[in-house]
């Protein structure tokens, strides 16, 4: 058992926090979430030659063949500055292509994942079907030689920006995998309320490419599912650090009755239970990344991801809502970062399953 | 990082667990599954069985008896003599008094008292809170007066656990009224339970246990040489003292018990809608979330243990926080046990004899019992003036 990052998890998470401090403060991140696209083509292009984007890919494909460890202090790292480039969605996208799809598609698709050229969403999450992976109504059906998809996608982060999509739709043997151009979609775009681009997607008898074996793709979805959500941990881990710090920073020089609010005992005690649900945090973030790169099975997998996400869930709400109360009426405005902090915890609490829906999957593998 | 135990931690984890199991007598480990009160001889048996085997002090220097285990050794046998469910270890004299002789003792008072705690023919208790001094330690007004090779002291402590089994105490005592702040004027003392002079009253608890007691100075006379450290530096000795005991109750491993305990029987009770209680939503969601916590806390306590390894530092303020949310969960897993049983709670003490189902009725109780856990040790209060002051800098 050990806790630490090998030298070079520890060297790429200095570079990324680097980085990302000095050219993505709060100012040039609101610029980039205002421009037309809500994303910089810029630091996209840095990710990438930094190795960012190549990270959970096998070397064959020009990647770094690491796991979700290796990614725990870039995805920190993008909590704390508040990220919104589609890596997240890229990520798993690919993920989805290296583990469901043959060689031929990984070679034609991974390399220019790999070096930032292609950028990819995970179109799955439908109207009414809340986290429910396996309920899925859009249909693919044969044609000539390939693939024509029709149904309706919500919510699909990335979207706007990616070339590929990666698409989930049921065929007469069950749930499969497709890869569609993203141009030949009808996507709607729009913000979110923390500040990334996603859209909703319709297909309409659009041409696409089997991904992997048909009727087979729910255990690959479950999975990468799972990776992104030991992904989202370690961001809400990073998130809530900046929160924590820039509370506690406020607390020592915001005064009131002449003196610094953080002499006050009723503030402290508070700030102490925001710094602990933080710690708390980072451990189960570390028990997620840490199962996801060295499971038995998969249950033991689901089991720990679901635990980590209860807890993540629970304290991304306790130390968002405080870091709001303690700033005061200032924490309400748009004009500090710890408000757009909170955004994004906010959305990271529910992102792949809320506290209650992985409390009925914890308790379900518990049988 | 790799939360997996090793090849080697893991089979340092069988041997325990085995020679645990052939090696707890089974009355005992009867009466603790039964939330039965353990007496003196059952504590200093489980002690001395411990201490024959060599495991009894992992963490002391190998001279004295010490194991020569890493943290991560140390931390899988405390959560091992947790999970088997052995009486505990009394700290006072293990993890209290005795890391304070081996830090602040004289050569002398090393070999005359450690040997004794290790083997467990002493047993030990703690003369810390007064009457008007709980969680303002330092106000204490016992008083020590010292004429030639005596000092005389006089005064009152309060919640001095199992002081009625003890052989001797370690006070801090107030040998100098006169300086300008309070935590100066303090020095550590070691008192024989047996000298003239001290009384012990007991305090009963409201679950009808007798744990803690009062006792009483009267004129007791302790020879020099039981002075720990110098005169009016005791504060210091405390405060080492103080981190001791916070490193001890997260109680991981018998918390992993209860919840494996509460799990199995909650299983066999019926919910209202006729299903087990564990498939009940409400019910079910309450015990999850208790685990999760237990799971962060299990993984907290390691990355701090995995700190002290690297760094060779002693743990620092944030161990409080195990404090925190350790005694949470024991709470949390009391008031759920207690909740399992529904109406069944109420039912307390049988008055005629007859047949009573002595499980079921030590629920409540322990509910009631363990309310002490976040007031005990520093009140969580307390521990989170510590975070804020110390780690946080407020």
């Amino acid at each position: 058992m050990n806790f630490d990052y090998n030298e070079e998890q520890q060297l790429l998470a200095d570079s990324v926090r680097r980085f990302l401090s000095k050219d993505y403060g709060f100012e040039e991140r609101k610029k980039i979430v205002h421009s037309k696209e809500g994303w910089s083509d810029k630091v996209w292009s840095t990710m990438a030659e930094m190795g960012l984007t190549g990270i959970p890919f096998s070397t064959e494909f020009g990647g770094f063949g690491g796991g979700a460890v290796d990614l725990m202090g870039v995805m920190e790292a993008a909590g704390e500055a508040l990220l919104v480039e589609p890596y997240l969605a890229t990520l798993m996208a690919g993920q989805l292509v290296a583990r469901a799809g043959s060689d031929a598609q990984k070679k034609a698709i991974l390399p220019g994942v790999v070096e930032g050229k292609t950028k990819l969403a995970f179109a799955q999450t439908e109207k009414g079907a809340r986290y429910n992976l396996a309920k899925v109504g859009a249909k693919a059906k044969k044609a000539g030689s390939g693939w024509e998809i029709t149904g309706e996608k919500v919510v699909v982060l990335g979207a706007p920006a990616a070339e590929l999509l990666v698409v989930s739709a049921g065929t007469d043997k069950g749930l499969s995998l497709f890869v569609v151009d993203a141009r030949k979609a009808k996507i709607k775009p729009y913000l979110t309320l923390d500040e990334q681009r996603a859209g909703d997607v319709s297909f309409s008898g659009t041409p696409a490419e089997l991904l992997g074996a048909e009727g087979k793709a729910l255990a690959a979805i479950e999975e990468v599912v799972d990776f992104g959500t030991a992904l989202i941990c370690a961001e809400a881990v990073g998130a809530m650090k900046f929160a924590c710090d820039t509370t506690l920073e406020y607390l020592k020089t915001r005064k009131q009755f002449g003196v610094p609010i953080g002499t006050f005992q009723a503030l402290q005690h508070r700030m102490v239970d925001m710094y602990v649900a933080y710690e708390q945090a980072r451990s189960m973030a570390c028990l997620a990344c840490s199962k996801m790169d060295t499971h038995a099975d998969a249950k033991d997998r689901a089991r720990a991801i679901s635990a980590a996400k209860i807890k993540v869930a629970d304290n991304c709400r306790h130390v968002s809502q405080e870091s709001i109360q303690l700033h005061g009426g200032m924490g309400m405005t748009e004009e500090l970062k710890v408000s757009h902090t909170f955004r994004r915890l906010t959305m990271i609490a529910q992102q792949f399953g809320d506290a209650e829906h992985h409390l009925g999957r914890f308790a379900l593998l518990d049988k | 990082m790799d939360l997996n135990y090793s090849q080697e931690e893991s089979a340092f984890r069988d041997e325990v667990r085995s020679w645990l199991n052939a090696n707890l007598p089974k009355s005992l480990r009867d009466k603790v599954a039964n939330y039965e009160e353990l007496g003196r001889e059952d504590l200093l048996g489980w002690h001395r069985i411990l201490a024959k085997k060599g495991w009894v002090a992992p963490a002391w220097p190998k001279e004295f008896g010490g194991t020569g285990w890493n943290v991560v050794q140390r931390y899988i046998f405390e959560e091992e003599l947790g999970y088997v469910g052995s009486p505990p270890l009394i700290p006072f004299g293990l993890a209290m008094c005795g890391p304070v002789l081996l830090r602040f003792g004289t050569d002398a008072q090393k070999k005359r008292f450690l040997p004794r705690i290790y083997n467990g023919d002493d047993f030990w208790c703690q003369g810390y809170s007064e009457p008007g001094s709980g969680s303002d330690l330092a106000s204490l007004k016992t008083k020590a007066e010292r004429k030639g090779d005596h000092y005389i002291v006089n005064g009152q402590k309060i919640w001095t656990t199992l002081g009625h089994f003890a052989d001797w105490i370690f006070c801090l005592v107030r040998t100098d009224s006169n300086m300008s702040k309070k935590q100066e004027g303090i020095s550590f003392l070691l008192i024989d339970m047996k000298t003239p002079g001290i009384t012990v009253r007991p305090l009963i608890l409201m679950d009808g246990g007798h744990e803690v007691n009062e006792v009483f100075f009267d004129d007791v006379k302790v020879p020099v040489e039981n002075l720990v450290f110098e005169e009016g530096k005791g504060w210091t000795v405390a405060k080492y003292l103080l981190g001791h005991e916070r490193m001890g109750t997260g109680r991981i491993g018998a918390s992993k018990r209860e919840l494996a305990k509460l799990k199995q029987f909650a299983a066999t009770q019926t919910g209202d809608d006729g299903r087990p209680l564990t498939e009940d939503p409400r019910f079910r969601d309450k015990l999850t979330r208790v685990e999760v916590e237990l799971m962060a806390l299990e993984i907290t306590n390691l990355r701090f243990l995995d700190q002290m390894r690297r760094t060779n530092q002693p743990p620092g303020a944030d161990v409080s926080m195990l404090k925190i949310k350790g005694t949470e969960i024991q709470q949390a897993l009391t008031e759920l046990s207690m909740q399992a049983v529904g109406p069944m709670a109420q039912p307390f003490k049988a008055v005629n004899g007859e047949a009573f189902d002595e499980f079921t009725a030590g629920l409540a109780p322990r509910y009631c019992n363990f309310r002490k856990t976040t007031i005990y040790a520093g009140s969580n209060e307390i521990q989170r003036n510590i975070i804020s002051k110390m780690t946080l800098g407020l």
